[in-house]
């Protein structure tokens, strides 16, 4: 995979410049948001926003650890997140009696539905990780999918005498007072909205300190390496296929926990909602973030929810203006011209800079 | 409907998907780009051969040339406007633009031809043939027909021509090719003109057999024919061919003896099991480790 | 590397310069939804849109400004699913127009796009809480729609979706049909209630056919709700299901399989409760396969007749229950047909009819409750679910509707055959 520094790339330098100024960016931001929320000067489109936005940062950052840090061009990340969601949704429905606390329950649903993730990420991972490049990325893509196909066609249900599943065909008859869980291509309907922006802030924080974790230590060295040359990374001794395996299974459980932050957030939730589109979404806010950059994938991830929304002045106009907006950027950013301008300036500015 | 039956709707379908599935291929071989939009084209041919056979009542010759025409054009002017300008990007940076493209072509013709669904004129009439208790449809006969006669034809080009081994060059070598005097430029030109115009002649195939023209038309058969590229070893023609069938066979079947609900996981694990087994598709060459 | 660096940080810095603008923005157009500026605002939109007609007299405008309603909705106006809420803004945008040039109450109607996707539903819904939303006709489609009745009922704002059919839309607990919403109402039937129609007919009408083939799109709300309710009504009345085929949204257009299997099963009735596009390829799909089966579909099927392109001759003796259909001859839908064809240039479906009585039977529940625009959106909606479990109304899609406390309509739908290409009623 070729190395490549995309427009937020290295924002503020690479380093502990850049892990605290992401820090910072976060809890400012959060900070900011929350009163204004609490104050009730936030208007409710962006207070509806809160949360997605969230979902899609932890996503996307876990995402970065994959095809920025690792390397691995993965077009199933809306498959974790579907697991994570309806895991989520599941477990907060059953618990919805006896846990009668939302925030502590938010929480149990997102560590049950992270562990799930893993799981997955775990069988998962084993064949994706024996391919490479474009055949790898297609692999992911069919995982995406299957996990779409089979999560479309389950039926989980319970009542007072227990669980009742069907697959493909639901055969389940629930008594009176019954919850259906899953409701096949439905999904998952009259879910608690439990989520919160603080829980969300909170996760993108230990989101950025475990990929920051392993970015500057041993293994995240040594994934870096086995991205940049896996013959010369295998010749000097490392496992690449464990700590490619360590990436691609964090990343799955980033997702698994955006997926069950997103799941808790809405009243219903459908599985086709985590199609190949939404992992393609994702992908696009990491490209356009910066491989390896968490900083910009953050900012990238927000800049891209909001335009759309932004744009609805225009109406029928939206989603055309948002593809161009998109070609022109991924162009604009990537001409050697632009390039060099900006470059000049940067090179005048630290002359300057060193003069003063 | 028995087993041959099966197997025919099936080749019928793959035949379509394997048209398609030559234009990812070709453009991946030369370009080494996954060019998402190729789907969205499938579209806008679609839409052309709609208004020509319906609202101007042309003959069907005359519609074909016209899509495959709008469509040759439609991909070069998409190839110099969107991809050209990021030759030196990272093939990520392409690959996000051509999800661009593909959001752009379909929301423009939504805009364009409005959201509804237009049902395509029935072009190759209803009839069947029947053999002893097998009945096979004209439209399934002329499709088949049509993806051995595309898939004869683009071989030869590329083996036979000057401009077909000067792609063959490029897929191999791009510098080398320029310094062998080969415009590098031009043949991915040509490379994007052709499997667009291949689009041209899956959408007519595709909507002469499921009849519904709307602006998301082409998503699903460009994942599906993605994916037969990538099972019969990106970037090898006769691998799209055999991966393009095998992916309908597979899907019909699926669909009759397994569960309608589920020919989609089926189709993606027999993928998976393929890949795993040979990890550059069928067909697709090995990869060669430069260390 | 560092040259990247400074570009990268430059388009840092102008990115999150746009974001903090975005923000102000929306935080400002909030701030001022709830105060006079923005009221002066559409009084002078409304007096602007009547001096373009030509059609007001000084007298009413400012008359009619008090009385200005702001009315919400939101729909898929992209994606796959957009002509379903491209159907219902147009028409409801006529219905507004026609009310309006009425004099009396006035509507101000806003129309978002939310791609048929519960997230951007909720966004939609919080644009246009931001504009002052006063009365709303919820969402397009039922996923949508199940994620902001919660919004609707939070917040007490009136809603009543054309066509949002699924029991989630108007239940919390659709499973055990409780906790409904109690302020979001319906205007089409509820997938249930035609799935119980439908089985019911059959079973009167055993001419049709006697052995039942389905076929059903398996991740649509709608299709699955009607058909789960006609498998179980129809299991009550002894009707023999003899096959069972279903499709989804990534398998539309190929339909040998199941109809090759209807057709080994013996089915001489095809039950088809989905939409007219599918629907339409199946049955150009049998008619190739030399299949022919009595078709029988609901309100879906309508508009199969006026799809561009299609060969109506394949929809002869198709058999559909629903509520409207465009071709009837009574005034009111002659003369809606007419304006919706004037305005977009094709024949309006059941969501356009079910939008246009959407907003024609709040305009009557608004004039009999007497509500006025400076009421709160907490008082109107009150007033309206009194109004509307009271009221009884006559529109396009049915006469003496009413609703229960629940939101559920109660309309009757009729049994109609297509003959020479058009619809024709089918006599008991």
């Amino acid at each position: 995979m070729e190395k490549k520094k995309n427009i937020f790339a290295a924002l503020f330098g690479e380093g502990v410049r850049n892990r605290t100024f992401s820090f910072i960016i976060v809890i400012a931001a959060y900070i900011i948001l929350e009163s204004m929320r609490r104050s009730g000067s936030l208007s409710s489109l962006f207070t509806g926003l809160l949360v997605p936005i969230c979902c899609y940062v932890i996503a996307a950052i876990g995402l970065n650890l994959n095809v920025g840090i690792s390397g691995e061009l993965n077009l199933g990340q809306a498959g974790f997140m579907s697991i994570g969601a309806f895991t989520g949704i599941s477990v907060s429905g059953c618990l919805a009696s006896s846990l009668t606390n939302p925030t502590l329950r938010l929480i149990v649903s997102i560590l049950v539905a992270m562990l799930v993730a893993v799981i997955f990420g775990l069988i998962i991972g084993v064949p994706v990780l024996k391919l490479q490049g474009d055949y790898l990325a297609i692999v992911t893509l069919a995982f995406g999918q299957i996990i779409m196909s089979l999560v479309t066609n389950m039926y989980l249900g319970f009542d007072e005498n227990g669980f009742q599943f069907s697959f493909v065909e639901n055969r389940t008859k629930l008594a009176k007072g019954g919850k259906m869980l899953l409701s096949g291509p439905m999904g998952a309907n009259g879910t608690d909205r439990i989520s919160t922006f603080t829980v969300g802030a909170v996760m993108i924080v230990l989101a950025l300190l475990v990929v920051y974790n392993i970015m500057y230590s041993k293994s995240g060295r040594a994934i870096m390496a086995a991205r940049d040359n896996r013959i010369a990374a295998e010749s000097v001794g490392i496992n690449i296929a464990r700590t490619k395996m360590l990436a691609f299974v964090i990343s799955a459980a980033m997702a698994g926990a955006a997926g069950a932050l997103y799941g808790l957030n809405y009243k219903t939730l459908v599985p086709a909602k985590f199609d190949f589109n939404t992992s393609i979404l994702i992908l696009v806010f990491v490209v356009l973030g910066g491989l390896g950059n968490m900083t910009g994938t953050i900012i990238a991830t927000v800049v891209l929810v909001l335009l759309p929304e932004l744009l609805r002045p225009i109406a029928d106009y939206r989603m055309l203006t948002y593809a161009i907006i998109l070609i022109l950027t991924m162009i604009i950013t990537n001409n050697p011209v632009v390039r060099k301008f900006f470059g000049g300036l940067k090179l005048r500015r630290d002359t300057a800079g060193r003069e003063a | 409907m028995g087993f041959l039956s099966y197997l025919i709707s099936g080749l019928g379908l793959g035949s379509v998907y394997a048209i398609i599935a030559l234009g990812y291929t070709m453009v991946y071989g030369i370009a080494k780009m996954l060019n998402f939009a190729h789907g969205d084209v499938i579209m806008i041919g679609a839409y052309v051969s709609f208004f020509a056979l319906n609202s101007f009542g042309l003959s069907l010759p005359v519609t074909i040339l016209l899509a495959v025409t709008v469509c040759t054009a439609l991909g070069i002017v998409i190839e110099k406007l969107a991809y050209k300008p990021l030759r030196q990007a990272s093939s990520l940076a392409v690959l996000i633009t051509a999800i661009g493209v593909s959001y752009f072509l379909q929301n423009g013709a939504q805009l364009l031809w409005s959201s509804s669904t237009k049902v395509f004129p029935s072009v190759f009439g209803n009839g069947s043939i029947t053999i002893g208790s097998l009945s096979v449809s004209i439209l399934t006969i002329i499709t088949i027909m049509t993806c051995i006669v595309v898939m004869v034809a683009l071989t030869l080009f590329i083996n036979k021509t000057k401009t077909g081994r000067a792609m063959r060059a490029c897929s191999e070598d791009k510098g080398a090719s320029t310094l062998m005097g080969i415009n590098v430029n031009s043949i991915i030109s040509i490379t994007f003109a052709i499997g667009s115009g291949l689009a041209a002649i899956a959408s007519l195939l595709l909507c002469a057999a499921y009849p519904s023209v709307f602006p998301t038309l082409g998503s699903m058969p460009g994942i599906k024919a993605f994916t037969a590229a990538v099972f019969g070893g990106i970037g090898s023609i006769p691998g799209a061919f055999l991966g393009g069938l095998l992916l309908g066979i597979i899907e019909i079947f699926a669909k009759a003896y397994i569960s309608t609900q589920l020919s989609d996981a089926i189709v993606f694990a027999v993928l998976i099991v393929v890949l795993l087994i040979k990890p550059t598709g069928l067909l697709g060459a090995k990869q060669n480790e430069k260390v | 590397m560092k040259k990247t660096k400074s570009i990268t940080r430059f388009f840092a810095i102008v990115m999150s310069a746009c974001m903090m603008m975005g923000m102000a923005a929306c935080s400002s157009s909030d701030s001022s939804s709830g105060t006079g500026s923005n009221t002066s605002e559409t009084k002078a939109e409304v007096v602007q849109g009547e001096k373009e007609d030509g059609t007001a007299d000084k007298d009413t405008s400012s008359d009619s400004a008090a009385l200005t309603i702001k009315i919400g909705g939101s729909g898929p106006l992209t994606g796959g699913a957009a002509v379903y809420g491209n159907a219902v803004k147009d028409a409801a945008q006529i219905a507004v127009d026609e009310i309006n040039d009425k004099g009396g109450v006035q509507f101000d109607l806003k129309f978002e796009d939310d791609a048929h996707d519960p997230e951007k539903a909720v966004t939609a819904y919080g644009s246009l809480k931001d504009w002052g939303m006063q009365v709303s006709l919820a969402t397009v489609t039922s996923a949508p729609g199940a994620a902001v009745s919660a919004n609707y009922q939070e917040d007490k704002i009136f809603a009543i979706t054309p066509s949002g059919s699924s029991l989630a839309v108007i239940y919390e607990d659709p499973t055990n049909e409780s906790d409904p919403y109690g302020n979001v109402f319906q205007m089409c039937f509820t997938d249930p209630n035609q799935g119980v129609a439908s089985a019911d007919y059959l079973a009167e009408h055993t001419d049709l056919g006697t052995k039942i083939a389905i076929i059903y799109k398996n991740d649509d709300n709608y299709s699955t709700g009607v058909y789960e309710k006609f498998k179980d009504e129809a299991a009550e009345k002894s009707l023999e299901v003899v096959y069972e085929g279903t499709f989804d949204a990534s398998n539309q257009s190929d339909f040998s399989v199941q109809l090759g299997k209807a057709q080994a099963a013996g089915a001489d009735l095809l039950f088809l409760p989905i939409y007219y596009e599918p629907a339409s390829m199946i049955l150009t799909q049998a008619n190739q396969m030399g299949y022919a089966p009595t078709v029988f579909g609901i309100d879906g099927m309508d508009g199969i007749l006026t799809l561009e392109g299609f060969d109506t001759s394949l929809a002869e003796g198709v058999y559909l229950l629903t509520p409207f259909s465009a071709d009837a001859e009574d005034e009111l839908t002659k003369s809606f047909v007419e304006s919706y064809k004037a305005k977009t240039g094709d024949i309006p479906n059941q969501f356009a009819a079910d939008a246009y009585d959407c907003v024609y039977a709040l305009a009557q529940a608004i004039e009999a409750a007497g509500i006025t625009s400076d009421m709160s959106e907490a008082d109107i909606c009150e007033a309206l679910v009194k109004q509307f479990t009271s009221m009884t109304f006559n529109g396009l899609t049915g006469t003496d509707v009413t609703w229960n406390e629940n939101g559920e309509v109660s309309k009757s739908p009729k049994a109609v055959i297509i003959q020479n290409g058009e619809y024709v009623g089918v006599e008991e």
